[in-house]
């Protein structure tokens, strides 16, 4: 199947970051333009509504939506920020965006940016895209030199600046309150909420915090109008394409673009990902990023988008599907995806904290044939009282992979509890 | 007192003091910038800067102990940070941690006694579709296997 793409075909070739290719292969600027001269905030935030726009980042929240959420009758400074912290496991599709289309996402700050009246943008990037900050910077000063950044833009009257900050390695960085705090020299716990960001967000002014590919999608679906971008998804409630990070055992692993909802998982390995390496047989799916939950072989032909996934008890997070063949040992990689959440848990709430080194404990006992029988459920009870009691969702994506690799492969965990099989 | 950090860190932060609203938030930047010039953070220099933003250095030290980046040891000429995260582990990156252990003689977490190299594991440094990868320093090595692993230690040990 063909697909319409708005991003893919620009991407892999350095050449394509500059200015001049963007004005004039991509209409470079233009919806900006057209936004900044002949549309009003509300009417831009209403096409964002129509085009079904959901969030890039993991939430899948309305876009259009999350800005009107911004008080317009407030005194205070607003603040548009762009979340390129780009941490959940097996996601690298806004660094593709922020490496060959940087101004798409320049101009997608600037139309987001006036439509909820900020006046100075920032793209929080996690540290270790040192390269990618690089290229942005760059991309930002040309904006500036061309007057598409700055004061009276376009003769407008409205001014913007953007400035790109720097993460420091901290995978909580990418929920967004902790992305604040961040932002504002703090540790990045996240926050207590209400108050919402958009109440009182990046320095306890109104803030709309949203996602590189997001924002990407604005420029376009200003110029395609909000009815045909929602005509791009080929499914309800989801507008535009989707980049999708594929990974793992898969013959051609990279960042795809399909129009959302239009394949299966199932479709995506076989035709995308040129199905799994090495001729070997399919074991499992994890659908969106490492804390959404696993899927079996046989639960692959579920169309990718949010609500498909989330009627089979898993979710599509930020689009990365990692593949995993039948020699891979799930006790394993569990234990390795438990880890990584005790890391990163930031300790602030005590059944995280706690929660996540016992069930890395308790994994790495089963591994190495050092637990009861009753320590399989006790992993499981462990997990299920960390879901739903914690401040942010770290402590849920910790729980998720838990639940559903015992779950849906519980002969594994027992054949190391009985000693049946021995750790290598 | 004699200040530790150069001319340059100062200029650097007057340029970017106009882009935030308060002084704290340039904290991350100047930690940066900092350990750009001192290749990691002892506790002078976070006291310069505490100095520099108005607040006291516990509160700087608070808040780089936060973020895995910023290197409150000293760390190698080389640090090499390989990935072990689900998508690189998938394509071999424990291969790869043992490979480097063997190759430098010294654990992960570990800096090698000339002080050329130090070893630690990352968490996912986003290079998923390219795995496994890692960072050496400040750049990506992609699509890695220990070949090119082996040729890139060569290297820089023949950099010196």
């Amino acid at each position: 199947m063909v697909h319409e793409t708005l991003f893919a075909q620009h991407f892999w070739k350095d050449s394509n970051r500059t200015l001049s290719y963007y004005l004039e292969n991509m209409q470079g600027y233009q919806s900006a333009k057209k936004v900044l001269k002949e549309m009003k905030p509300d009417q831009v935030i209403e096409e964002v509504k129509k085009a079904n726009l959901r969030g890039r980042g993991g939430a899948g929240f309305p876009m259009g939506m999350k800005w009107s959420f911004i008080p317009k009758a407030s005194e205070k400074p607003k603040y548009l920020v762009c979340n390129a912290d780009e941490s959940e496991p097996g996601t690298c599709k806004d660094r593709q965006i922020m490496r060959y289309t940087p101004h798409v996402l320049i101009e997608g700050l600037l139309i987001g940016s006036y439509a909820i009246g900020c006046k100075h943008a920032y793209i929080y990037i996690r540290g270790e895209y040192v390269r990618e900050a690089k290229l942005l910077n760059e991309a930002i000063d040309e904006a500036y030199e061309k007057g598409y950044l700055g004061k009276n833009i376009f003769d407008s009257g409205y001014d913007l600046d953007i400035t790109v900050h720097r993460g420091a390695g901290a995978y909580i960085c990418g929920e967004e309150t902790g992305l604040l705090n961040s932002l504002e020299g703090k540790r990045g716990e996240p926050r207590v909420k209400p108050p919402f960001p958009a109440i009182s967000g990046a320095f306890s002014c109104p803030t709309a915090v949203n996602n590189v590919e997001s924002i990407a999608n604005v420029p376009y679906l200003i110029r395609m109008g909000g009815e045909a971008f929602a005509q791009l998804g080929k499914i309800d409630k989801s507008g535009g394409t989707r980049l999708i990070s594929l990974s793992g055992h898969i013959k051609t692993p990279g960042v795809y673009e399909i129009q959302a909802g239009s394949m299966t998982i199932r479709q995506i390995i076989d035709e995308l990902g040129g199905g799994i390496i090495g001729g070997k047989k399919l074991k499992a799916v994890i659908p969106g990023g490492s804390s959404s939950p696993i899927l079996t072989a046989d639960e692959i032909d579920v169309v990718y988008d949010v609500e498909p996934l989330m009627k089979v008890g898993t979710m599509m997070g930020s689009a990365a599907i990692m593949v995993i063949h039948e020699d891979t040992d799930l006790v394993k990689l569990l234990l390795r995806i438990t880890k990584f959440y005790a890391h990163e848990s930031c300790g602030q709430c005590t059944p995280c904290r706690e929660g996540c080194h016992w069930m890395e404990s308790i994994l790495h006992k089963i591994l190495h044939g050092e637990a009861r029988p009753t320590d399989l459920e006790l992993l499981v009870d462990v997990a299920q009282n960390i879901g739903g009691k914690t401040l942010c969702a770290l402590g849920d994506a910790a729980a998720g992979p838990v639940i559903s690799f015992v779950k849906k492969f519980r002969p594994e965990f027992e054949s190391y509890i009985k000693g049946q099989k021995k750790y290598a | 007192m004699t200040k530790l950090l150069s001319e340059k860190f100062y200029t650097a932060m007057k340029k970017l003091e106009p882009r935030y609203p308060t002084k704290k938030a340039l904290i991350l930047p100047a930690l940066h910038q900092a350990q750009e010039e001192y290749g990691w953070l002892p506790k002078e220099v976070l006291g310069e800067v505490a100095e520099y933003i108005g607040v006291h250095s516990a509160q700087i030290r608070e808040v780089a102990s936060f973020y895995t980046m910023y290197n409150l040891n000293p760390v190698g000429k080389n640090h090499l940070k390989i990935c072990t995260n689900v998508a690189c582990c998938l394509r071999g990156a424990d291969e790869l941690m043992n490979f480097a252990e063997k190759k430098l003689g010294i654990k992960c977490g570990e800096t090698t006694a000339d002080g050329m190299f130090s070893l630690t594991e990352e968490e996912c440094l986003g290079a998923c579709t390219t795995a496994p990868a890692m960072m050496a320093n400040d750049d990506y090595i992609e699509e890695l296997d220990v070949n090119k692993l082996n040729q890139y230690i060569e290297k820089m040990k023949a950099s010196k």
